[in-house]
Formats: C-alpha cells, sequence, structure tokens
C-alpha cells in the first residue's frame, strides 16, 4: 500500500446560524473508492434529513428501512422518489447518521448508500437507499423537509476510504 | 468535545471514522471480478499485525430467476459445523429474525441477482473483530443492503467462528449454490490497528 492515508476527511461543514437547511459538497475527488459521511444533527422540528446526488432532484431514488423505535420493528420502502432520507432531525435528541457510498465514483453501477441512524430517545434504523444513475457522483447535498432547519452546532464530515 | 469529534470517537472503533495516522486503517487486498465472473472471493496470507478487518464491497449474483441473492462466509477453509449467525432483516414491508447454530458458514452479505435492475448492485460493509486474538473466538458483524426501487433488502448479521485460531483466509460466496459473482462485483479488504 503506497504512502497516505487509506481513510482520509474531505470536508466538514458545520451548521453555523439558524436558519440552515441545506448543506452541498460539491468537486468531491474521484480519486476514492468509498465515501463515508457522518452526520450531527439536530432539527428546529421534527423533521427529515435527506440526501442526493449530483444536483439530481427527480425521482431517481428509492429505499428500503429497517427500523425500531423502542416497542414495535418495522420495514417500510419507498420508490421513486426524490431523494433517499437518512433520519428526522428531532428537535429535542441528536442524531447520527452514518453512511457508507461504496463505489461511488465509478461509472458502471447505480449508486447504493447504506446507513445506521440514531435518535436515541426514539428510533434506530439501518437503511439502503439506490440513486439510478451510472454517473459518479461528485456532489452531495443534505437538506432537512421545508419547513426545518437544522440548529448551529449540527455537522456533516465526508471521509473518503481507497482500496489498493 | 465538539460533537464530531464524540461522534468520531465513538464511530471510530467500528472503523467508520477518521484515522489521522499513516497505517492505522491499511488497504490489505482488493478482488475486482472480471468479465468471466467469480465462483468466490478469497483472501488469503492475511497479516496478523492489525487488530481488525473490514471488508466493503458492492457485488450482484449470477443467480437466475431471482432478484437477491445472501452472501456467506468461511474461515481459514472451515468447512466444518463451527458457525452461528443472528440475522435481522427488513424486506420493504416486515422485519424478520433469523439465527442458525453449528452450520458450515455465516451469511454476511447481500446483492442483487439476476432479475434485478441491470446496473443495481448489493453493497456492504462487514468488520471482523480482533482476527488475530488467540484467546477468543471470531465475531463478525455487517451492515449490508440492496434495494432495486420496487424490492431489496436491508440486514444486520452478526457470525461467530468458533475457533481460537488467527484468521489468515477469508472466503466469499453465493448463499445459495454455485452462482458467480459478475463483473463489476469488488470486495476490498482493509486493517485496522489500535493504539
Amino acid at each position: 500500500m503506497p504512502a497516505g492515508l487509506t481513510y482520509e476527511p474531505i470536508a466538514t461543514t458545520t451548521v453555523a446560524g439558524s436558519s440552515t437547511a441545506s448543506v452541498s459538497f460539491t468537486g468531491i475527488s474521484g480519486s476514492y473508492t468509498d465515501i463515508v459521511f457522518v452526520c450531527d444533527i439536530d432539527g428546529s422540528t421534527d423533521d427529515s434529513t435527506r440526501i442526493r446526488f449530483n444536483s439530481d432532484s427527480a425521482t431517481n431514488y428509492s429505499q428500503t428501512n429497517l427500523r425500531g423505535d423502542g416497542s414495535t420493528a418495522e420495514s417500510t420502502r419507498s420508490s421513486s422518489i426524490a431523494q433517499i432520507s437518512l433520519g428526522v432531525a428531532d428537535s429535542t435528541n441528536q442524531t447520527n447518521v452514518i453512511g457508507s457510498i461504496n463505489n461511488y465514483s465509478n461509472s458502471t453501477t447505480y449508486k447504493t448508500v447504506l446507513l445506521r441512524a440514531n435518535n436515541p430517545a426514539e428510533v434506530v434504523a439501518a437503511r439502503v437507499g439506490l440513486w439510478r444513475s451510472t454517473s459518479a457522483i461528485t456532489g452531495i447535498e443534505f437538506f432537512i423537509a421545508s419547513p426545518g432547519n437544522w440548529v448551529a452546532g449540527s455537522t456533516f464530515t465526508l471521509y473518503g476510504i481507497k482500496a489498493a | 468535545m465538539s460533537p464530531i469529534t464524540e461522534l468520531i470517537g465513538g464511530a471510530k472503533a467500528y472503523g467508520w471514522g477518521s484515522f489521522a495516522a499513516v497505517g492505522d486503517f491499511e488497504s490489505i487486498a482488493t478482488v475486482s471480478v472480471g468479465g468471466g465472473g467469480a465462483a468466490d472471493v478469497e483472501f488469503t496470507s492475511i497479516p496478523a499485525t492489525f487488530t481488525h478487518l473490514q471488508i466493503r464491497f458492492i457485488a450482484r449474483s449470477a443467480r437466475s430467476g431471482f432478484a437477491d441473492d445472501p452472501i456467506d462466509m468461511q474461515i481459514n477453509g472451515d468447512t466444518g459445523a463451527n458457525y452461528a449467525t443472528h440475522t435481522l432483516n427488513g424486506d420493504g414491508s416486515i422485519a424478520t429474525a433469523g439465527a442458525g447454530a453449528s452450520i458450515s458458514y455465516f451469511r454476511c452479505g447481500r446483492m442483487t441477482a439476476a432479475t434485478a435492475g441491470a446496473s443495481t448492485f448489493g453493497v456492504g460493509v462487514i468488520d471482523i473483530l480482533d482476527y488475530a486474538n488467540t484467546n477468543k473466538y471470531r465475531t463478525v458483524r455487517t451492515l449490508t443492503g440492496e434495494d432495486n426501487n420496487g424490492d431489496g433488502l436491508v440486514s444486520l448479521f452478526s457470525g461467530l467462528y468458533q475457533s481460537t485460531t488467527a484468521v489468515t483466509s477469508i472466503k466469499l460466496f453465493s448463499g445459495t449454490g454455485a452462482n458467480n459473482f459478475v463483473q463489476y462485483s469488488a470486495f476490498a479488504l482493509y486493517g485496522i490497528r489500535s493504539a
């Protein structure tokens, strides 16, 4: 393995104000194998934090979910939707999300997102999401469903993992 | 301590955080399946110089007539009934659980198969903890899934290999028989060092 980091930070955004509803990472290098994103978020209201790629807001996404809320375990699905939901940015508790986009920069396969979402007061969830595009991912947008905003201090970090 | 530092600190033990020093998280080997497909993927001669291993994959099966296929694992060429597993699955409508004991493999992944959309692959992250410690059995955990815009599966797996022998080889294969991994499937093995 050549010298240098195999797993390295790409960028971090920390929400500073009280009216931020979107965080974007653009110009993502294709030099990694996988992207990992880590979100630690508080919302002004209980609204869904979502992700989409390369500014594609068309209904090219879908997802399958597995969640437990302390009394019920359930699985749900959404098809042909305009984004992938990560989790609810709870107004009373921090929610953290750790997700992986394996082989994000290849131009052959659709892009699949795999993530865990945790709101310790409400829910634990695992989700798999699909973006039906073979384009390499060069931009990632996190956004919160209207009319919510993230609370200042919410953070979004991208990491790149490089295989041999 | 900032929230991001706490989060990275908590996630770091699972290999999902940030590693500042060169060599903490290293790529050991990568297998990319070519045009002829592959009956299995095997990592061999794994060095004992790390603390944990992680496999990150994207995979699709040639299993005909089905949209999905599981991935199974065997360690050190052991085909005996020395494995156990627990599974938690979501298929988009119900959550189900499963288990197996004294079996000859354990389940460690989900992938799409022949009737899934042409460019759709399953993905997963597999952690093998303390893989070289000769004082304990091997514990493996996986987060994996595949979505096909109308069907799919997301799963959490835990696996036990009842041997204290250090892991030196890992074999991954279709869980439903002699079904190849197809072209563009890729499996990357990483080693994680502790302080």
